[in-house]
């Protein structure tokens, strides 16, 4: 074992980009191209406003990356907590200064960009945790008293986000957590105990959710309760996905989304009108890259050697699916609606802000992997 | 930095990574697999589901088929109307639209409830019909309010016209479909949307299948809001079948003018090709009015009057047959030789039979007859003598030959088919033995008879061309056409050797008729006592005769019982005309023409009228003299030269 920083501590650009892992630079290039032709269709085959700004922020995003990326690894462990510590007042801001819209109080007004800071948070708590292990020994870990930190770093954020109210981030958000907690090696036992509380919460939970978030989890346990209503949305998304077929129907021939029976189809739904479109032969090829993307991290977590990296990627890899899954899983009717966008191919500047920023981390960790963090 | 518990604590994370990659696996099955489901497995599922979003059809119905006359004049036509309808989803507050509506309509509180109930009961995207008829001055009061009126949709159709009145029962009318209808006529599952009407009676229902042609549909594509997008395809469906008819709009309207302000019918009827030239009931009704429906008070008034003008008489009324039933007396009584035509009876006005009194019409009795003068002047006491022998059995089979107690036409709804009385016939529908003074009342014509006009003048067509079974028919087709060409050839072959019995056999054999008698003199018989009954002095129908050459007629009167007289209105000799209305006499008559190489049978009947030889005799010799008149245009139009 030698001090392989003090060696390489200077990288040059040239250098730093030759050891970008290129399989997963050209999947999220990929992606990119892909939602630019999704969100091209749904403008109705123009090319509008949605489409402009999403290529724009596409790109404003991606040098952010290449930016990110290339700032060492022991870069941003020293910077997580003060990254975890903005973020946070971010969220706090928003709770006085934030944008209220289909009543729930997201968003900053940056004048250029809405900010959504629980979509960073998605990222901040990873960080914030991946950390915090690194710097605690292995016996501490499953100590009480050295779970008390991480949960409360989990539940801060966790709380102010589900009182916007936003139940799908605040629960991305939850579960990107508990990851990091996971790999960390708390034992099994205290995720028991802490399922157990939540269970006994859930009742307290439910008296705090709004109406609609109350009807569209009942709507998930029986869509045929409300048809027209919540149920709409899973119906007509699996009419659309399932209408696709095998090839599709062409690019921006999808007639469920053209025609608005899609609900938030740059949004959430970009999946189901890319299925449409484009029937089992795409989707399953978005599925595979973002299967890619996630094993290249995974495998970037491999290669590092220090325990933040090692966490953050294994970490941001594992959320990364998640968010992927989730959406996926929502659209194709598998579980409830809950409002979760899909990485990179959803239109929303803080949601690729936040993903660009996450990978762009992954990226410095694989760059900088024989680097040491001090 | 990296130490010993970083080595232990990286074992541990790899070793918790490579449980999540393993979940992580299964939920890649699960989403690969719910992808194979939705978009392969159940794909032609949601294809259809999709295309049932996408896809909304418009129904339309295509013009009825029009009912025209012999000669090409329309007697149920289209006109164009102008509508509105409202589709419930396009307009955006249908409260406020309604309102608006019915400022500008003057509709009632009324009508708007019903239209507020319909568009519940309907899908958004159905069209409502607020107005099916509305006149010019509303539709362009429509047309300058449309831009506020979002959701209304003034439509030019087309509606069903029925400009002749005199064809009104043979026509039929049209209206909207009942529930019934929708249960009753299979044929109108996929021929039905929103301004079709459906025939309910006379050729209007018989028809309707191929009268109605084909739906038409607009199909759109529409968005989840249900606008349309663009219009993916448009089919015209297919117009109904336009009909020619064998009717003769001018005898027509003569018959229902002779008919004006009675209650009755006409009927003619071609001899040979059994085409039917006029069917008219009187009085008639409006069928407009039941297009766009018809208010309760007119239809009260239908219902109500004394005179039933909805019944299509010719058909759909019944009578006593009375004295023409004797023509059919004479052939039965002739074909089973149980009588003897030269057998001469003394009439004294009447008989007795069993302590029962028969009375002849004649009061003071017609002294001797033999059978020609019988059937001649009608003389009830010869033909009570003629049933006695002959016996209501044998009447009965040659009755229902010459074609009645049966269907005449085909598919007309309202015909009914009356009633030959014979004994098993009384055991079973009145559950009594039958007795020998029935038989004397039938051979009159009395009693239990029913029938038809229009079976009495198949049965007097029957007698007229010879004694030949024939079909009738309403509609005309040109492979029927065809079957008649020569005709005409026959009938001058049939003059030159008029007993010749290979004529006879050509006759049969060319237009497949089947003979009705066993020995043809019988039939000539009554053919000639019918010349006698109303050119002879003392022939009952003497006083209506025409004497112009061609246009001598031969024919039989008939008064038909409403009730039996009593003993005591007997002695007082009360007069017909001074029993109340509905204790009258029915007045028929029945006869062919011309006598010389007849062509048309006619049949008229007059309820209450009184007296065949009275009322209903004159209005035949009319209607005679129009048709013969006709008929060399009717010749010609028949040969092509008119087209």
């Amino acid at each position: 074992m030698f001090k392989q920083g003090s060696i390489q501590s200077h990288l040059s650009i040239r250098d730093k980009l030759l050891a970008m892992d290129f399989v997963l630079l050209s999947c999220i290039i990929f992606l990119g191209l892909i939602s630019f032709f999704a969100m091209y269709s749904t403008d109705g085959g123009e090319f509008a406003y949605h489409t402009k700004s999403h290529i724009v922020r596409f790109f404003v995003f991606f040098f952010l990356f290449f930016v990110v990326s290339f700032f060492k690894a022991s870069f941003w462990y020293s910077t997580s907590i003060p990254i975890y510590i903005g973020i946070l007042i971010l969220l706090i801001l928003v709770k006085y200064f934030g944008l209220t819209s289909s009543g729930s109080q997201r968003w900053l007004d940056l004048y250029f960009l809405n900010l959504q800071p629980s979509e960073l948070m998605k990222i901040g708590l990873i960080l914030f945790l991946a950390n915090y292990y690194h710097r605690i020994s292995a016996g501490d870990v499953n100590r009480i008293t050295f779970l008390f930190k991480p949960l409360v770093a989990l539940i801060i954020p966790f709380i102010l986000v589900v009182t916007q109210p936003d139940l799908g981030t605040a629960f991305l958000i939850g579960v990107g957590g508990f990851i990091v907690i996971w790999l960390a090696g708390v034992k099994m036992k205290y995720f028991t105990y802490f399922g157990l509380i939540l269970i006994s919460l859930t009742p307290i939970a439910i008296s705090f959710l709004k109406p609609y978030q109350k009807s569209r989890i009942l709507t998930f346990l029986d869509p045929s309760r409300d048809p027209l209503g919540a149920g709409y949305q899973i119906t007509q998304s699996k009419i659309a996905i399932g209408s696709g077929g095998f090839f599709g129907k062409g690019f921006l021939n999808g007639s469920q989304s053209y025609l608005d029976y899609l609900p938030e189809k740059h949004t959430d739904f970009i999946f189901t009108l890319f299925s449409e479109e484009f029937g089992f032969f795409g989707s399953s090829i978005v599925l595979t890259l973002y299967v890619v993307i996630t094993m290249r991290i995974v495998s970037i977590g491999n290669m590092v050697r220090d325990t933040f990296s090692k966490l953050y990627c294994y970490s941001f890899a594992t959320a990364f699916f998640i968010y992927v899954a989730v959406n996926m899983c929502m659209v194709l009717g598998l579980i409830p609606i809950v409002g979760a966008p899909l990485p990179i191919l959803s239109y929303g500047g803080s949601s690729m802000m936040a993903m660009m920023l996450g990978l762009g981390i992954a990226m410095s960790c694989k760059i900088h992997k024989d680097q040491s963090i001090n | 930095m990296i130490s010993s518990t970083g080595e232990s604590k990286s074992k541990l994370i790899g070793r918790r990574m490579f449980v999540i990659s393993a979940a992580k696996a299964v939920v890649v099955l699960g989403i690969l697999g719910r992808l194979v489901s939705l978009q392969i497995n159940e794909s032609k599922k949601y294809k259809t589901l999709s295309d049932k979003n996408r896809f909304r059809e418009w129904k339309f119905s295509p013009p009825r088929g029009t009912i025209n006359d012999y000669y090409g004049k329309q007697i149920a036509s289209n006109k164009q109307v102008y509508q509105l309808h409202v589709i419930p989803e396009n307009s955006e507050n249908i409260e406020t639209l309604l309102f608006r509506l019915k400022n500008i309509l003057n509709l009632t509180e009324k009508k708007v409830f019903k239209i507020r109930r319909k568009i519940k009961s309907q899908k958004p995207w159905d069209p409502v019909v607020i107005s099916d008829n509305l006149t010019w001055s509303e539709f362009s009061r429509i047309n300058l309010f449309l831009h506020e009126l979002q959701g209304a949709e003034p439509i030019v159709s087309v509606a069903r016209l029925y400009t002749e009145p005199s064809s009104a029962h043979v026509i039929g009318y049209v209206s909207k479909a009942s529930k019934k209808d929708l249960q009753n006529k299979a044929y109108l599952k996929d021929k039905i949307t929103t301004s079709t009407r459906v025939g309910k009676t006379g050729l209007e229902s018989k028809l309707d299948i191929q009268v109605l042609g084909d739906v038409g549909y607009k199909r759109y594509e529409v968005n989840a809001y249900g606008k349309r997008i663009k219009e993916i395809s448009i089919n015209p469906g297919k117009a109904g079948q336009n009909f020619k008819t064998t009717l003769d709009q001018e005898v027509q309207e003569l018959a229902s003018n002779l008919l004006k302000d009675k209650s009755g019918s006409v009927c003619v009827m071609d001899i040979y090709k059994g085409d039917i030239v006029a069917m008219v009931s009187s009085p008639v009704f409006d069928p407009n009015q039941f297009v766009h429906g018809i208010n309760s008070k007119n239809w009260n008034k239908l219902i109500k009057h004394r005179d039933k003008p909805l019944i299509n008489k010719a058909i759909a009324g019944l009578y006593p047959p009375g004295s023409t039933i004797k023509s059919l007396a004479v052939i039965s009584a002739l074909e089973n030789d149980v009588f003897n035509p030269k057998t001469v009876i003394r009439c004294s006005g009447s008989i007795e039979l069993y302590g029962e009194k028969f009375h002849c019409w004649k009061k003071k009795g017609h002294g001797f007859m033999d059978m020609r003068e019988g059937l001649k002047q009608s003389c009830d006491v010869y033909f009570y003598e003629v049933a006695r022998k002959l016996g209501i059995d044998r009447l009965s089979v040659t009755a229902k030959k010459f074609g009645l107690g049966d269907r005449v036409l085909d598919g007309f709804i309202e015909e009914r088919t009356g009633v030959v009385p014979n004994t098993s016939w009384k055991k079973k529908f009145i559950g009594k033995n039958w007795y020998l003074g029935e038989t004397l009342h039938a051979g009159i014509g009395q009693g239990y008879w029913q029938s038809s006009p229009m079976q009495l003048c198949l049965m007097t067509a029957q007698i007229a061309n010879g004694g030949y079974k024939i079909k009738p028919r309403i509609i005309l087709n040109d492979d029927e056409n065809k079957k008649f060409s020569d005709l005409n050839k026959f009938i001058e072959d049939r003059k030159l050797f008029s007993d010749d019995v290979v004529s006879l056999y050509d006759f049969i054999s060319k237009f497949k008729y089947k003979s009705l008698f066993r020995n043809p003199e019988n039939i000539k018989f009554v053919i000639d006592a019918l010349y006698g009954a109303t050119n002879e002095p003392g022939g009952t129908s003497y006083g209506s005769r025409l004497t112009k050459k061609g246009f001598i007629f031969a024919g039989k009167t008939g008064t038909s019982q409403v009730k039996r007289f009593t003993a005591k209105q007997r002695e007082l000799e009360i007069k017909n005309e001074d029993l109340p209305y509905e204790d009258r006499d029915h007045a028929l008559f029945v006869a062919f023409a011309p006598f010389k190489d007849p062509r048309y049978a006619i049949s008229v009947v007059i309820e209450h009228g009184g007296s065949g030889s009275k009322t209903a005799a004159p209005i035949a010799k009319k209607v005679i003299k129009k048709v013969l008149e006709r008929h060399p245009l009717r010749e010609s139009q028949a040969n092509g030269e008119i087209t």
